[in-house]
């Protein structure tokens, strides 16, 4: 915290406003307490047990079903009063400042959602036989508001105050899909409220539990990916380990050429991880060849220019690769079509491995190897601008000098000649504090 | 020369294929009585039928199978056991009979299956018949109390009776998984039950609640309902398609790592899967729950990776031949490379201790069960190779067994004896 800028105080300020009027305003006469303490206690069990999503700075619990439901039984400014039950949940984490920014923008979704329901022709209180199938489309409205303003307020706090870890891109669609879905759960409740009255939350919690786990598999998809690359990644610097680092940062350079020219967020990841396993093939090459100092025979050099082909033989199954499969086949083909494994050229060279061949170079020239020392930043650059149109795709060198000259380039450590000592690649991203918001 | 005659290793196929018919016969007899009972006495509350019909035939068009190669139709087991529970429809009460629950989710779940055959994916017809029989235990035990003024007269004796019912589901369907496992894989029943329990509990919990909460919700909302209920569980559906996502990432990882000794000429081809299938089969043989074995599967197709960190290849990639530093060396690179998966630090422990002697003076020191299974599949896998010849193993066998006081555990290569001896 702390760091905010001045915009973003005021945004969060303005947010908790918006939440805190209409509440203040009223009406109450009309609001049915023991389903807004029944649900507010859902709600703050829900808050307690919520989920972290990829990156620590996103969490994500069942509350819009408790404000949905209450949106039902007892109209807008209940389901504002349950909202703000989120202040209740216990879990370590957000900060106070959080907490309040996470309550304000939960009861605004609320109370919009409330008003969009009324606006709709929904009837607020209990639903008996005779409110089916009428309720329905009111009900769908609410809950699209309620999970389109939630996902609006968060955007604007992204925006404003950004972290290195949270893009806006991490609020994927298939996220947003899965609130709309279990916010149907909401007018269950609210159903239900005629059968079981207030014991219904109790029957209700298991599969809000579901949910929980159900997004839980967001993160733990995302780490399944990232282990597996680390473990391959590391499989190779055990084998060789001269290219410490190298991997990590071929991934880097790679991301920071694909961002500049725009690419696609879910693109830009898949570019990563083959950033990341561009030398995997390098396993299948004997290490008396690869750490040779002296001159490559025919034999060796042509066991060398193996290693994309096998690359892809170690990493062909692993199914979330996909596109990165092509840039690990092809990142050593050349645009004039000298390259391997296929003398591709021009166009025929797949994106990926275009931009792989650019950072590839790049690392391996500024990096220190068996067979020379490392040559500088600018050097490098030289020779990246000298070999565009023949070995190079004259874009992504462009890309790629823009954002080396806006963001500059972490060299790498020199890489210690014992190799049981653990090297970390040189690693200068920005973790500037924690990060400031929480929730969805 | 004696002609040699060849036969699938292991079980009795006839056994099996008995066991699995019976199943299969109850079930296809369950389904004509149904049908045949529900056409004569005709269809009650029609489009209640129609409805959950249609709920089960999507659930079952969208069946997944899960890790421990489980299938699961969570959202067509769910509307069958609501259909079984249905006290009242708004208003009316339910009036749907014992058959017409079993026709109706009969029906649902063949129609349901049918694109799946028209792509050619076969049906699992032990699987199917599972969980029809499942829901027929729930329908015998609630339809005739549906009605009941005790059950239909307030929800809190309606309750206790329907959650015992889910709690029945679950263990019939889990007995019955267990019991065609036991059939199958040669597990022990005990173990498998217990596996099977384990493992369809989350998903137990999640079917039998959202089964509850349709068929209470149909007495205010009616069919609309099933509908409404039908978005959650669609996206939960969503996340167990994502869950079983994971786990194949992560076999896809290892059997990757696995192949990475076998590309850079460290092992003989075929040698980490021969280990892994050796172990597992071992670890059934002595009892070991699934996920243990899992665990060990994994453990044992990378129990080679940590030779990457050697400059030449040890000749013929024999671990069993090399000093014992130099395996602790190789097993302890392995198990750097295997953290990095953070997940499957247990498995990084099984590789680390591999090359750890099986029997200690001071008993706490010994390695875990898996890597005693890993150390002797390997020296055996490394003593015989691709070999079919029988003799070659027993030999093998024999001088393992010559070691048993230090280097490898005497339960273990008995095991692994008793699976030899089975071979034809």
């Amino acid at each position: 915290m702390g760091k905010l800028s001045k915009a973003a105080w005021l945004y969060i300020g303005a947010v908790i406003i918006a939440a805190a009027l209409p509440i203040a305003r009223g009406p109450f006469a009309e609001i049915n307490w023991t389903a807004v303490i029944t649900l507010g206690l859902l709600l703050a069990a829900s808050e307690s047990t919520a989920t972290l999503l990829e990156s620590r700075s996103l969490a994500w619990s069942a509350n819009s079903v408790a404000s949905l439901a209450a949106v039902v039984l007892t109209g807008p400014v209940g389901a504002a009063l349950v909202a703000c039950c989120t202040l209740l949940g216990i879990r370590r984490g957000p900060s106070p400042m959080q907490r309040l920014f996470n309550t304000g923008m939960y009861a605004l979704s609320a109370y919009l959602a409330g008003q969009v329901f009324l606006l709709f022709g929904g009837q607020v209180g209990t639903p008996g036989t005779s409110s089916f199938p009428g309720i329905i489309g009111p009900y769908a409205a609410a809950t699209v508001t309620h999970v389109a303003v939630n996902f609006a307020l968060l955007q604007g706090v992204f925006w404003l105050a950004p972290t290195p870890r949270t893009t806006a891109s991490r609020l994927d669609l298939g996220l947003l899909v899965t609130d709309v879905g279990y916010g149907a759960l909401g007018v269950l409740i609210a159903a239900l409220w005629e059968v079981l009255g207030p014991f219904t939350p109790v029957l209700v919690l298991i599969p809000l539990f579901v949910a929980r786990w159900a997004v839980a598999q967001f993160a733990a998809q995302q780490r399944a990916y990232e282990a597996t690359v680390s473990a391959l990644c590391q499989a190779v610097e055990t084998k060789d380990f001269y290219t410490r680092g190298h991997s990590e940062r071929v991934s880097k350079g790679s991301v920071m050429i694909a961002s500049e020219i725009g690419m696609h967020a879910e693109r830009i990841a898949a570019i990563r991880f083959a950033g990341m396993l561009h030398d995997v093939g390098k396993l299948g090459v004997p290490t008396a060849v690869l750490q040779k100092t002296g001159r490559l025979t025919d034999d060796e050099y042509a066991a060398i220019q193996l290693h994309p082909m096998r690359g892809l033989d170690i990493v062909r199954d692993i199914g979330f690769l996909d596109e990165a499969l092509a840039g690990i086949m092809h990142h050593h083909e050349r645009i004039d079509g000298k390259g391997y494994p296929m003398g591709l050229a021009g166009d025929e060279i797949p994106e990926f491995a275009r931009v792989l061949a650019v950072a590839d170079a790049f690392d391996a020239m500024t990096s220190n190897r068996a067979y020379r020392g490392a040559r500088p930043v600018s050097a490098a650059i030289a020779e990246l601008r000298k070999c565009a149109g023949e070995q190079f795709d004259p874009a992504f060198v462009d890309a790629f000098v823009a954002a080396i000259d806006r963001d500059g380039w972490a060299e790498p450590q020199p890489v210690p000649g014992d190799n049981t000592e653990k090297a970390l690649p040189a690693d200068t991203d920005g973790q500037a504090g924690p990060l400031i918001i929480e929730s969805l | 020369m004696a002609v040699r005659r060849y036969e699938q290793p292991g079980y009795s196929r006839n056994i099996l294929d008995s066991g699995q018919a019976l199943l299969v016969i109850v079930a296809g007899v369950l389904l004509i009585v149904a049908i045949t009972d529900t056409a004569v006495a005709d269809v009650t509350d029609v489009s209640a039928a129609i409805a959950f019909g249609a709920l089960i035939a999507f659930g079952e068009l969208l069946r997944l199978t899960l890790p421990g190669d489980r299938e699961a139709a969570p959202i067509a087991a769910a509307g069958s056991l609501a259909y079984a529970l249905l006290i009242r429809v708004q208003d009316m009460p339910a009036r749907n009979s014992m058959q017409q629950v079993v026709a109706v989710a009969a029906v649902g779940m063949l129609i349901g299956a049918l694109p799946h055959l028209a792509v050619g994916r076969p049906a699992r017809l032990t699987s199917m018949a599972a969980r029809l029989v499942a829901v027929a235990c729930v329908a015998a035990v609630f339809r005739p109390l549906a009605g009941h003024q005790v059950i239909s007269g307030h929800w809190w004796s309606a309750l206790p009776v329907m959650l015992s019912l889910v709690v029945l589901a679950w263990l019939v369907e889990a007995a019955i998984a267990a019991l065609v496992r036991t059939d199958v894989l040669r597990a022990r029943f005990g173990v498998a039950l217990a596996d099977e329990l384990r493992v369809q509990l989350p998903l137990g919990v999640a079917v039998g609640t959202s089964a509850l909460l349709i068929a209470f919700a149909a007495e205010v909302m009616g069919l609309f309902a099933v509908a409404v209920f039908a978005a959650p569980l669609l996206v939960t559906q969503v996340a167990l398609r994502r869950f079983a996502g994971i786990r194949a990432t992560y076999l896809q990882t290892v059997r990757a790592l696995a192949r990475v000794t076998e590309i850079g000429g460290y092992v003989e081809a075929g040698h980490s899967a021969r280990v892994s299938k050796l172990s597992v089969d071992i670890g059934r043989e002595l009892g070991m729950p699934e996920a243990d074995l899992l665990e060990l599967e994994y453990a044992a197709l990378m129990h080679d990776i940590g030779q990457l960190s050697l400059r030449d290849p040890i000749p013929g990639g024999a671990t069993v031949l090399v000093s014992r530093e130099e395996q602790r060396r190789i097993a302890e690179y392995g198990a750097e490379v295997i953290q990095q998966a953070k997940v499957l630090d247990s498995v990084a422990d099984i590789v680390r201790r591999q090359s750890d002697p099986a029997r200690m003076p001071n008993r706490a020191d010994e390695p875990p069960l898996s890597s005693r299974i890993i150390r002797a599949a390997n020296a055996f896998d490394d003593l015989v190779g691709s070999s079919v010849e029988p003799s070659r193993a027993a030999a093998a066998v024999e001088r393992l067994r010559l070691d048993t006081a230090g280097e490898y555990d005497p339960a273990v290569v008995e095991a692994l004896a008793a699976l030899v001896a089975r071979r034809p």
